[in-house]
């Protein structure tokens, strides 16, 4: 649906946002693009959705060049930026129809009502935008960009400072669109946003594109958590019984550290069994937590890869 | 030509204007009749006639004239600044629309509506004084050149504005005092022969001149020269205009 290749872009200060980029999104997936802030992927998008000019390289949208058949190429992209943005005093409805016409679609009421409907949206139609909370705000740019019938629909941090309910939603609201043939692009620094949402995830890191695949393949990759379990009295050694368990002592022998894999089914109820074990050998634990590798562990596992 | 967008975007900002007809269509009104009644009952009086028109028609061209000047600079480059300001400039620039369509949709927007003023202007005029229109079609054609020109170079002001000061700091510095100084409230025939030349340098000059030729047949220079400055202007804000889409300044980085 969109091919990037060898993009580049350097701004008028030197700062290169973009290094050599080529990346496939494929017809109907939701694609996660993932990244520390300032990684690049808001410039990423912008460049695909004509806000910013590329140094180098291109980018077709469904085998329109984005640049030469800009009409076209653009006509197909809706894009919900991660600023909150908009007229203040205009109506959602108004605002909404806007947009619609903006991109050279005639007036289609029937089309705005389902769109406000299915965003929760429309009892608010009337209301001024200034009205409207955050999250409201942000469905309305989401039914600006839908209102010309995208195919492909850019969501730049769509959940960044949204509460947890609002995000639930919203992942809701992407999954309705990609069942309704809607080829969808998210950029988050959410691991978890990702893992929920996405088909497929890219990692980009300093303006590259360190990898991309599958979600399942990824989570399983990058999926390790580890358990670990603070004891009242500290062992000299891994008791005989728990041997089976593969854990490590560490902390002087005051804590039990147990690695496994939070995606693999298997792995993570065998947790249980530990469980069971610890209580028959009769250790007594005093606090126990898990930690999952986090976005910057990734990252940082990345780039050692590769090196 | 997307004319479906370029309609939205006009429409969208002539509503603008509507929402704020008070200001927009009141105020204008008050400054003129204001302008009347110091420049032309009081002042006025003791002025008789030049040219062989009574003061205050005489001034009804100028008055058109600085309102239009004002009005064209400030609708145009509060239309391209304020979406610039609150970001959702990303809309336009992302909509399947050339640079064309967009300047169409703004200054077509920002020329109507202050061409709309300068003819409620001209019928508040009347209120205070009478006048005839000799030209009447040259009197358009000035109207709407002098108004596209201007809302250009609004919209030149709305992009390479960073703050809400210099939006304010053209129109103030610049516009304002030409246009006062342009002519508008006298012939420059009353000027010392220095300044006369002086004043042959402020564009504004042209544009009273030509304009005020059309209603009275009497004008400072030749109205030829008037539209051919016009013209002139408004290739200059063409080729400028070209120049930020091209280099995408303050707008594409």
């Amino acid at each position: 649906m969109i091919r990037v290749e060898g993009l580049s872009k350097t701004f008028r200060g030197g700062f290169q946002a973009l290094v050599d980029v080529d990346l496939e999104i494929r017809r109907g997936e939701i694609f996660a693009l993932l990244g520390p802030n300032g990684a690049g992927k808001t410039t990423l998008i912008s460049v695909i959705c004509g806000l910013v000019n590329p140094s180098a390289g291109r980018v077709t949208v469904d085998g329109y060049d984005n640049l030469r058949e800009y009409r076209k190429a653009r006509a197909l992209i809706g894009l919900v930026p991660q600023e909150l943005t908009s007229e203040a005093f205009t109506t959602v409805w108004d605002t909404v129809s806007f947009s619609r016409g903006l991109f050279g679609k005639p007036k289609d009421p029937a089309h705005i009502e389902r769109v406000l409907r299915s965003l929760t949206l429309w009892e608010k139609r009337d209301n001024r935008l200034l009205q409207l909370s955050g999250g409201m705000k942000r469905r309305v740019l989401i039914a600006k960009a839908l209102a010309h019938e995208p195919q492909v629909l850019f969501l730049d941090e769509p959940t960044a400072g949204v509460d947890v309910a609002l995000r639930r939603e919203m992942w809701e609201v992407v999954r309705q669109l990609r069942d309704q043939g809607v080829t969808i692009i998210l950029t988050t620094h959410y691991i978890e946003e990702a893992e929920e949402m996405a088909d497929r995830i890219g990692v980009i890191r300093r303006g590259e594109i360190v990898l991309v695949e599958n979600k399942h393949a990824l989570m399983r990759k990058l999926g390790n958590k580890e358990l670990t379990l603070h004891l009242h009295e500290p062992l000299d050694a891994v008791p005989t019984a728990l041997t089976g368990h593969g854990l490590a002592l560490t902390d002087e022998g005051h804590a039990l550290v147990y690695s496994y894999n939070a995606a693999s089914q298997e792995e993570s109820s065998s947790i249980s069994g530990l469980l069971a074990d610890l209580e028959a050998v009769g250790l007594r634990v005093k606090d126990l937590h898990t930690r999952q590798s986090s976005l910057e562990d990734i990252f940082v596992s990345l780039v050692q890869e590769r090196a | 030509m997307n004319l479906q967008s370029v309609k939205t975007l006009y429409l969208a900002e002539m509503a603008r204007s509507l929402r704020t007809l008070l200001q927009s269509v009141i105020s204008p009104v008050i400054s003129t009749s204001l302008y009347f009644v110091v420049f032309g009952a009081a002042i006025g009086t003791r002025i008789s006639e030049v040219d062989g028109v009574s003061y205050g028609a005489f001034i009804v061209p100028g008055l058109i004239m600085l309102m239009l000047l004002t009005q064209s600079v400030s609708n145009a480059s509060f239309g391209i600044f304020f979406p610039r300001f609150s970001g959702s400039v990303y809309e336009i620039l992302s909509a399947p629309m050339s640079y064309v369509e967009v300047v169409i949709g703004y200054v077509g927007a920002a020329a109507s509506k202050s061409m709309l003023l300068g003819l409620i202007v001209l019928l508040t005029a009347r209120l205070f004084v009478p006048y005839s229109i000799e030209h009447p079609l040259m009197m358009l054609v000035f109207l709407v050149l002098t108004a596209v020109t201007f809302s250009l170079l609004g919209f030149i002001i709305g992009i390479w504005a960073d703050g809400f000061e210099k939006l304010q700091l053209v129109p103030l510095l610049v516009i304002t005092p030409l246009t006062f100084l342009g002519g508008t409230f006298y012939s420059i025939d009353m000027l010392p022969p220095f300044w006369q030349t002086v004043t042959l340098a402020n564009p504004v000059v042209y544009l009273v001149s030509g304009f005020r030729w059309s209603f009275y047949g009497i004008s400072d220079v030749s109205p030829l020269v008037s539209l051919l400055m016009i013209l002139l202007f408004l290739s200059v804000a063409l080729a400028v205009l070209s120049w930020i889409f091209k280099s995408g300044y303050r707008l594409k980085p």
